[in-house]
């Protein structure tokens, strides 16, 4: 029993170590754990989709112009993967004293507005970007789950056109959760994306 | 009153002419990455919707405005090609001189690895190039007063 725990103890510490070292996910990489607010005033934590195959994390907000081009189609992948087992998960770390329309109290207008089944998160120390790697809004990170880990399978954009969803003909997100959802790997596994980038805090 | 409208008229048209955006695609920003000529090339990429680019703008102009021969701006704009009328009346309004080009291209995974690998995709970024010895400088953040000299120098 105590050879389990410091077995436990020790992994911790290397999973720690790791994520100390690497400053932001890779594919294939373990995502640690994170428990944030959700507009509801709830904290939503990685863990509770433990029962799912997977989770959609998108770096978003309320006021970039990429964002709202994109916010439809955000919806659209709740609706449509939610139900196959590839809940999204939507958060917003932006500094809203940088930010001020990216408050809590605008994300909960945006959210009961936009009539939003998903989490909206807030990440007020922004650590849980960070640890991401995210850098713009909206940033994309599909995790598949593998046990009781989460991992990465995809990093990047939606899709490849941000002005008009009809004229995208590469849907990278879909295109990952649908490969992910047939056992198959992941065709293209991490893109780019033109975006504002996260309003860090000053420090 | 009429003579005043025409007037004002005369002054937009005016304005709107001078401002006008050329939209291009990425042959053109590529020629500017690879130009031949001796001038130290500094492109900036930005949108009239991102804060920290519009903030730092003034340093690109006020840099195209000592007109040294040896240096040529070039701002990027990257608002979707829709949008050019509210690119070319922000240039208007900011009395924007350094060049000004809208780069109409939206599928941002086929180009974004050619101008620097290291870009994750987030405005401003900004990137200065020595043709004659081929060093590059490249930054994906706001700049502070003095960088674009440090950088300048960097690639001399």
């Amino acid at each position: 029993m105590k050879q389990t725990k410091l077995t436990v103890l020790l992994a911790l510490s290397l999973v720690l170590l790791f994520a100390g070292r690497t400053p932001k996910y890779e594919v294939g990489d373990t995502v640690a754990e994170f428990k944030l607010k959700n507009v509801d005033g709830k904290q939503v934590a990685l863990s509770d989709y433990i029962s799912s195959k997977g989770v959609i994390v998108i770096f978003d907000c309320n006021t970039c112009p990429y964002s709202k081009a994109y916010n439809d189609r955000i919806q659209a992948l709740s609706k449509n993967y939610a139900p196959k087992g590839f809940p999204l998960i939507a958060i917003n770390a932006n500094s809203p004293e940088i930010s001020p329309g990216d408050s809590f109290e605008e994300m909960v207008a945006v959210a009961k507005r936009k009539n939003y089944d998903f989490p909206y998160l807030v990440d007020e120390t922004q650590q849980v970007a960070k640890a991401f790697g995210a850098s713009n809004t909206p940033h994309v990170f599909v995790l598949q789950r593998d046990g009781k880990d989460f991992k990465v399978a995809y990093i990047g954009a939606i899709d490849n056109n941000t002005r008009d969803e009809a004229s995208a003909d590469k849907k990278y997100v879909e295109q990952a959760v649908d490969a992910l959802l047939a056992g198959k790997s992941v065709p293209t596994s991490k893109t780019k994306a033109i975006g504002c980038g996260i309003k860090w805090k000053n420090v | 009153m009429k003579k005043t409208g025409a007037i004002i008229f005369i002054f937009f048209s005016f304005q709107y002419v001078t401002a006008q955006t050329a939209v291009v695609k990425f042959d053109r920003l590529e020629e500017l990455m690879n130009s031949k000529s001796d001038k130290i090339q500094v492109i900036n990429f930005w949108a009239t919707w991102c804060a920290p680019c519009v903030k730092e703008l003034p340093l690109f102009e006020k840099l195209n405005a000592e007109k040294k021969s040896n240096i040529q701006v070039t701002l990027i704009n990257l608002d979707f090609a829709d949008k050019v009328k509210k690119v070319d009346a922000f240039v208007a309004k900011k009395n924007i001189e350094s060049k000004v080009l809208l780069l109409d291209e939206i599928d941002y995974n086929a180009w974004i690895d050619k101008v620097d690998e290291s870009w994750g995709g987030a405005i401003p970024a900004t990137l200065v190039i020595n043709p004659k010895n081929g060093k590059r400088k490249f930054v994906e953040r706001e700049l502070q007063e003095g960088e674009l000299q440090k950088f300048l120098a960097e690639v001399e």
